[in-house]
């Protein structure tokens, strides 16, 4: 069985937010649209975004890292979400693992994200309906659209290409070699959700400048060292 | 989790229409085993109605819960699953058979229809009230389910959640039985008001336990877990957002820890202590007003026993909105 | 409900799918615009587009709610007679009637004093048509942002380089090794930068970044250098002085293609000395650097011409010249400069260990010696050597406005372009590439004009409005040797200012020196607010008035798209079109968009109708220059000459039959040559039909050594690039300002600064790179203000003045100043909670966050997210007025009074950069009795006429039913 999911790759990504407003713009106006805005040019603006980028600190100065990290639906292959649902409006796809929100279907109880763990649902306040990321399911399946732009709008968007895309169930995938390769992991695993969205860590190049290397035959200022002086004594004038 | 006084308002409510219709057919049942003197049918038939009222105080307030109300039909299609749909589907059985339950009472069929071991002369309201009691079981048991089975939220995930909404509806429910029978003037107040004391007294067990659980144990995952980044010092700077989210309002209650303590004391008081004293005070001093008096203060100490349940549960993905910049 | 997957998202309406350029921040990404039903759906990077490669960044993405902003002007506005100036009290008029008012105002300007009219520009991108605006008006008092933007940065490098940063080059990251990025507030330049560097991480380059900051890049960095604000020339220092001690430098780079071996007077006493020993020959009057120079021969043991063949000259020593003149090689004279700086001297001013910096050069020395690439290549250099093959060492550089923004930053980039020339870096594999039409000659041959005579009635200018000055007699300076520009660009108090000082225009223009103006038009330039510094009392300025109850500036014009705060204090309002609603040119003429390995300019074609009455800029000017009579814009008649502005862009020539104009692609007749080539009448249609984009990819021989690359030079002569084919050889050593150090030391005959500057130059103008303290730091008590204070422009809002997108503003609704947990307890204030920031200019009431990611001596905050109530639309309620704020405020215009003046910019003394990150702080927590706002509050600002009235609670955009809803 197919399962599409995301990977996103924390070791480059520097947190410029492309992929939530890139979100909010594909879906706004699509199958899962309009996402609405809450006091949009007024106090305390909030509207409905299917991805956020947040940012976390570890460690102490100067030894401090920075971290940007995306989040939005993970589309668990055991999804707490789901089950949960009394109506039947949350959804995992068959054909290809996608956890979706049936819209006419919800009656906005919220009980899907009391169930999920990660905060990935945000209910539409306006429509009062809840939402999620799709992971572009209208654009990943329209074959209208060529395909190297069957992809979710983030990840055409992420400008340094941390968000992967594809099937995680195909161990040739980009992703699942990336997964494989790259150490990436899953949040929360603790639960047992099984998120097929994983994520790769940050991974450090270092260089190590060993004492021969800075000891050179070609240096180049022995190029420089002073002609022999002309005239004047020397110890062989001098000494017996 | 941010308390949301729709739900509040429909487990205590429903707590206590389903408890007062168990203390009539307990009642209805001594009686029959003539261990109490045998009330009028307008005695069962106004309990019920107090009962169904409740029930459907409850189930408007559930409505301000749902964004969607007029689809919630659609929200008994997956009993297979879930909690909140089989909840869906045993409140208005609950309700029907505790209507029909009063109905008959109202309509004096109380006739037999047969005899069992010839000393238990079985009428309608008798297997109407089984079927009753038992649909307000299987909705103590799917309410409380609801909260549960969400196995992320461990204040909750836990049998003593149950036991709670079991025994403090059983007792909210009995206490009302008890007013209802000293503001009617019958002589069943001392029974109701013994078994109410007993359920306050089980239900102040398990909501200690679960008090004393919930202040001692830590969340299974972490920061650390939440992000996949093995760092002992690590702290979110920015949620992404600014102006708050779904995420910040509905998971957070936002409320002091000076207020919660106050809160927890104050339901201890009135859910636990204030009606076992004033029923025993009733006995006492034969008060018709006192059980009335140990209802409401239970009732209202019940809200706030439930807007502290709220308040308890630490969601897991709070991990991931601790600070905004 | 519907299946997601049984139908199309085209299916929805009416679908077009245009392209065209972006315009969110200064990027200039290619982007694709899909309309539904008229209205835009869908902004996504063009897949075909050379900069971008098909990405887009938030700010891109966000494009929709810019273009359907309820900030947005539509109606010329004039002041209502009898308002106060700041109280957004306007009359909507015709456009017919906003230009009458220009024209007669205009012309009379013209004909009395040109330069009583001054433009200055923000972030525009049309300088080539501003700037030829300015001219042909006559005026010298034009100019865009980047005095107060990177200037240091672009002069710093092009004086030492021939090219610098951004649109003029960068690290070829897709070779390098080794990557340092050093001072790069946060996103600068955005998504070209971030598709390489992520590129760079992943095939497993390691990347440093030295930034007193950890967010952004710096974040993926492998190594976080933090350092203290205002100090990177020192560390540059430290490192270049380490390479030199351990011999990590590539000799045969510098003795071949800079000036490092090239003999310098070395004799105090002479009027000479610091001036190349140059032998007589007959040189053509140029802007080049003759090779009139010499070497010392290592074999002969004397002098010689510099590149003779068989050559091998001395780099370091002290010679005598036949003649008795005592010389010394460049390299030998930066010896001798970096001796004392040495590692440990830089701890202490840096805060970087010195076994770091040490290790730092051994880094790059060692990558770049050790890891050498060399591409199969053929090319031949300027002094007929052919070579079988292209070398490079892969450590590359980036860095911006954390270098530039200091009063010391021209000098402290000169130490890093002299690094990347000791490391052999420049315009080869893996190090610095340089982007058309840069390598450019050192300076470049545009100069501003030599006198208050070129400014004359009814005439064009005599000279540029900006230049590149060479020497003393290039300055823009009265017979006393003081400014004729209104910035006082050009003259000795800020010489090199070649972007001119637009952040001291309305201080001077207020105060009337050195002259009073009398109509300031500022177009897309946030002078009230953001792009000024002590912006409390620049407001106050724009509404002061004289003795007589006359504005002190007497008529302001204001162009620009939203209702910006200064529009507030405008007489005269233009409603600019968005950029989806208009022709643009990324010109050759200005800052293209060129990539390493040729030239690339673009093209902006509107996907949807202007709003309201907008009207685009560039159709302001040309009917302006029209009705004006400008040279350029009418014909020998007087009748106009240019429909609008996209029959400009195709028909304009530089000069009549000079084939160079706006765009580079497609010229000729039929569109079959490139850069120099007759106007194509299908030059519009010929872009459209390439995605608004010319990209011309250089043979590969052409690609690298562009300063000395005979092949690429004769090339780009050929295509009109530059004048000359001459090696622009490297300015190891600058006698560029040693020229104004000399003539400051009353040493050089010609233009001699006034009495009160002669120090000052005499010690700036240093021909070899030198640390010394920020101006600022050096005049105020910094014991007293111990702090650092900087600002970042986050990446969701980077360069694109729009906190009244309605997407962007939800991530940063308002800002905090940023604080290491250290400090805010030192100070006495917890996390979260409202302090006071108080300079010497200003203070401000701000909320504090703390953060382990910056360095404890400094605290920042994300610039330009605080507004002033009322204002972009917003409520005045809005965060951005009520918890946000603006560092500005604090941050002086001026220097405090001093020996070279009384009103002396806060500015780089070479340059005239804004010296934005030098100011200094205090912290205490705010009184718990206090408001908890955000200190100063304005007046809210007023709706405008013509302005949408404000949006309700929600907002839910839906392309094809957004308008159409809201009409109903």
């Amino acid at each position: 069985m197919t399962q599409l999911a995301l990977v996103i790759d924390l070791n480059v990504c520097v947190g410029c937010h492309a992929c939530v407003t890139s979100c909010k713009e594909w879906n706004t106006s699509g199958w899962a649209g309009p996402m609405t805005d809450l006091r949009p040019y007024d106090a305390d603006p909030s509207g409905t975004f299917f991805n956020r980028v947040q940012t976390y600190e570890a460690g102490v100065f100067p030894h401090t890292e920075t971290y940007h990290f995306p989040k939005s639906c993970l589309h668990c292959e055991d999804p707490p979400c789901v089950p949960v649902c009394p109506t039947g409006a949350s959804y995992k796809r068959e054909d290809n693992g996608v956890v979706l929100v049936d819209y006419d279907k919800c009656i906005g109880c919220k009980y899907c994200a009391w169930a999920c763990p990660y905060g990935a649902r945000e209910i539409d306040e306006k429509q009062r309906v809840m939402k999620k990321c799709t992971l572009c399911i209208d654009r990943i399946t329209d074959l209208t659209l060529a395909e190297s732009q069957r992809k979710p709008a983030c990840v055409l968007a992420c400008p340094t290409n941390a968000r992967l895309f594809g099937d995680v169930h195909d161990s040739n995938s980009a992703v699942s070699v990336a997964i494989r390769e790259e150490g990436g992991y899953q949040l929360q695993p603790e639960w047992g959700t099984k998120p097929a969205n994983h994520y790769l860590p940050r991974r450090k190049t270092r260089i190590q400048i060993h004492e021969d290397e800075l000891v050179r035959a070609d240096n180049p200022l022995k190029k420089e060292q002073l002609p022999t002086p002309e005239a004047g004594e020397t110890l062989d004038d001098v000494a017996w | 989790m941010h308390p949301a006084f729709s739900v509040i308002f429909l487990t205590t409510l429903i707590g206590a229409g389903q408890g007062l219709f168990l203390a009539l057919y307990t009642g209805q049942l001594y009686s029959l085993a003539q261990l109490l003197p045998v009330q009028s049918e307008y005695f069962y038939a106004l309990g019920s109605i107090f009962a169904l009222a409740l029930l459907v105080a409850g189930l408007v307030a559930s409505v301000f819960h749902l964004g969607r109300p007029e689809r919630a039909w659609r929200a008994a299609t997956q009993w297979r699953s879930s909690w909140l749909s089989r909840e869906v589907i045993a409140l208005p059985a609950a309700m029907g058979l505790i209507l029909l339950y009063g109905l008959f009472h109202y309509l004096g069929w109380t006739n037999p229809l047969f005899v069992v071991s010839a000393t238990l002369p079985v009428d309608i309201t008798l297997i109407v009230g089984a079927l009753a009691t038992l649909a307000s079981f299987v909705l103590f048991l799917c309410t409380a389910m609801i909260y549960a089975s969400l196995r992320f939220i461990k204040a909750w995930h836990s049998p003593l959640t149950v036991a709670n909404f079991l025994f403090l509806g059983i007792a909210s429910g009995f206490m009302l039985a008890a007013a209802l029978s000293a503001y009617m003037g019958t002589e069943l107040v001392a029974f109701y008001g013994t078994w109410a004391v007993i359920a306050t007294l089980l239900g102040g067990v398990s909501r200690g336990s679960s008090l004393y659980r919930n202040s001692r144990f830590r969340c299974k995952v972490d920061m650390q877990s939440a992000l996949g980044v093995h760092h002992a010092q690590l702290h979110q700077k920015a949620q992404g957002f600014m102006g708050g989210s779904f995420n910040t309002r509905e998971f957070f209650h936002g409320k002091s820890d000076a207020f919660l303590l106050m809160l927890r004391y104050l339901f201890l008081l009135m859910v636990f202590v204030l009606p076992v004293l004033l029923i025993l005070f009733a006995y006492l001093l034969e008060s018709s007003r006192l059980p009335v008096a140990a209802f409401v203060i239970q009732y209202i100490g019940l809200v706030m026993e439930r807007y502290h349940f709220f308040t308890e549960a630490r969601h897991p993905q709070n991990l991931y909105y601790q600070s905004m910049a | 409900m519907l299946d997601p997957t049984a139908h199309s998202d085209s299916d929805m309406g009416r679908i077009e799918v245009k392209e065209t350029t972006c315009y969110m921040c200064a990027c200039r990404c290619g982007i694709r615009v899909t309309l539904r039903d008229g209205e835009v759906r869908y902004i996504e990077g063009n897949p075909d587009h050379p900069l971008n490669k098909g990405v887009i960044c938030a700010k891109g993405s966000s494009g929709i709610m810019k273009q359907y902003s309820p900030a947005r002007l539509t109606r010329p506005l004039l002041r209502k007679p009898g308002a106060e100036r700041g109280a957004s009290e306007f009359e909507e008029i015709s456009w017919e009637r906003a230009f009458e008012i220009m024209e007669e105002r205009l012309g009379g300007i013209r004909a009395e004093d040109p330069k009583k009219f001054a433009l200055f520009t923000g972030r525009d991108q049309m300088q080539a048509l501003t700037g030829m605006f300015a001219k042909q008006f006559g005026t010298p008092n034009y100019a865009a942002h980047g005095g107060f933007c990177s200037v240091n940065m672009a002069a710093g490098l092009i004086y030492t380089i021939g090219g610098s940063f951004w649109e003029f080059g960068g690290p070829d990251l897709e070779r390098s090794k080794l990557f340092i990025m050093i001072g790069t507030a946060e996103d600068h330049h955005s998504n070209p930068m971030k598709i390489a560097l992520a590129d760079f991480k992943r095939r497993g380059g390691r990347f440093i970044s030295i930034n007193p900051i950890r967010t952004g890049y710096s974040a993926i960095a492998d190594e976080w250098v933090p350092i203290k604000p205002g100090t990177d020339g020192a560390l540059l220092l430290a490192i270049i002085r380490e390479l030199i001690q351990t011999g990590l430098y590539d000799r045969e780079f510098l003795i071949k293609y800079t000036n490092a071996a090239e003999l310098v007077v070395d004799d105090p006493q002479r009027d000479d000395h610091g001036l190349f020993r140059r032998f007589e020959t007959h040189i053509e009057e140029g802007c080049f650097d003759p090779e009139n120079k010499l070497w010392w021969d290592r074999e002969l043991d004397r002098e010689i011409s510099t590149h003779t063949p068989g050559t091998d000259p001395r780099l370091l020593g002290s010679f005598t010249l036949e003649d008795g003149t005592p010389v010394k090689p460049a390299m030998q004279l930066l010896k001798e400069r970096v001796e004392e700086y040495t590692p440990e001297w830089a701890e202490d001013i840096t805060g970087i260990p010195a076994g770091t910096i040490r290790r730092l050069a051994h880094e790059m020395g060692v990558v770049a010696r050790d890891q050498k690439i060399e591409l199969p290549i053929q090319w031949t250099d300027s002094w007929g050597n052919e070579h079988d093959s292209v070398t490079g060492n892969p450590v590359s550089f980036h860095a911006m406005r954390g270098l530039a923004a200091h009063s010391n930053g021209f000098q402290t980039i000169r130490a890093l372009g002299i690094l990347m020339t000791i490391l052999g870096t420049i315009d080869r594999p893996g190090g610095f590439r340089h982007k058309a039409p840069f390598p450019r000659p050192i300076p470049p041959c545009p100069k501003p004009p030599r006198g208050p005579q070129g400014v004359q009635p009814n005439t064009p200018l005599d000279g540029m409005p900006l230049g590149w000055p060479a020497k003393p007699d290039d300055l823009f300076v009265d017979g006393a040797g003081e400014a004729v520009r209104i910035d006082k660009a050009f003259s000795w108090e800020y010489p090199l200012s070649v972007h001119g000082l637009m952040h001291n225009v309305i201080t001077n223009a207020w105060r009337g020196d050195p002259y009073k103006i009398d109509t300031l038009l500022l177009f897309m330039a946030n002078m009230a607010w953001n792009s000024s510094m002590n912006t409390e009392s620049v407001r106050e300025m724009l509404r002061d008035r004289d003795e007589n109850g006359e504005y002190k500036i007497p008529f302001i014009i204001v162009a620009d798209a939203f209702q910006s705060e200064t529009v507030a204090f405008a007489d005269l309002v233009l409603p600019d079109t968005s950029y989806l609603e208009r022709h643009d040119a990324m010109s050759m003429l200005d800052r293209p968009i060129s990539e390493y390995d040729g030239p690339v300019d673009s093209v902006r074609i509107p996907v949807v109708e202007p709003r309201g009455d907008c009207k685009p800029f560039q159709e302001v000017l040309i009917e302006l220059g029209s009705r004006l009579g400008l040279p350029a814009f009418v014909k020998g008649d007087g009748s106009r000459k240019f429909r609008n502005y996209p029959d400009f862009v195709t028909n304009y020539e530089t000069s009549p039959g000079s084939g160079i104009g706006f765009l580079a692609g497609w010229r000729g007749k039929g569109g079959e040559k490139f850069l120099k080539g007759e106007p194509n009448p299908r030059q519009w249609e010929m872009y459209k039909e390439n995605g608004c984009v010319y990209h011309y990819e250089l043979p590969r021989s052409y690609q690298y050594m562009r300063n000395w690359n005979q092949g690429y030079l004769e090339w780009a002569r050929y295509h009109g690039m530059t004048r000359y084919v001459e090696p622009i050889t490297l300015h190891l050593y600058s006698e560029v300002l040693q020229r104004f150090r000399l003539a400051a030391q009353g040493k050089l005959p010609g233009k001699q600064p006034p009495e009160r500057l002669r120090k000052r130059v005499a010690e700036h103008f240093d021909p070899l790179p030198f640390y010394t303290a920020p101006l600022e730091h050096k005049l105020v008590d910094t014991h007293h203000y111990p702090i650092n204070a900087l600002t970042q422009r986050p990446m969701a809002m980077y360069h694109s003045w729009d906190s009244q997108n309605a997407w962007l503003r939800q991530i940063h609704t308002h800002n905090y100043l940023f604080v290491n947990p250290k400090l805010g307890e030192a100070c006495g204030f917890g996390d979260g909670e409202w302090i006071w920031v108080e300079s010497p200019t200003s203070k401000v009431r701000c909320m504090a966050r703390f953060t382990e990611a910056v360095e404890p001596g400094t605290v920042w905050t994300w610039n330009a997210i605080g507004k002033a109530a009322g204002a972009w639309g917003l409520s005045p309620r809005a965060n951005e007025s009520q918890k946000g704020f603006l560092l500005n405020h604090l941050i002086a215009e001026e220097l405090p009074p001093c020996e070279a003046g009384d009103h002396m910019s806060n500015s780089d003394p070479v340059t005239g950069q804004a010296a934005w990150f030098d100011v200094r702080v205090r912290l205490y927590p705010a009184g718990a009795e206090e408001p908890k706002q955000t200190s100063p509050q304005f007046e809210p600002m007023k709706r405008l006429p013509g302005q949408e009235s404000r949006r309700g609670k929600w907002q839910g955009y839906f392309a094809g039913r957004f308008r159409r809803k809201k009409e109903k």
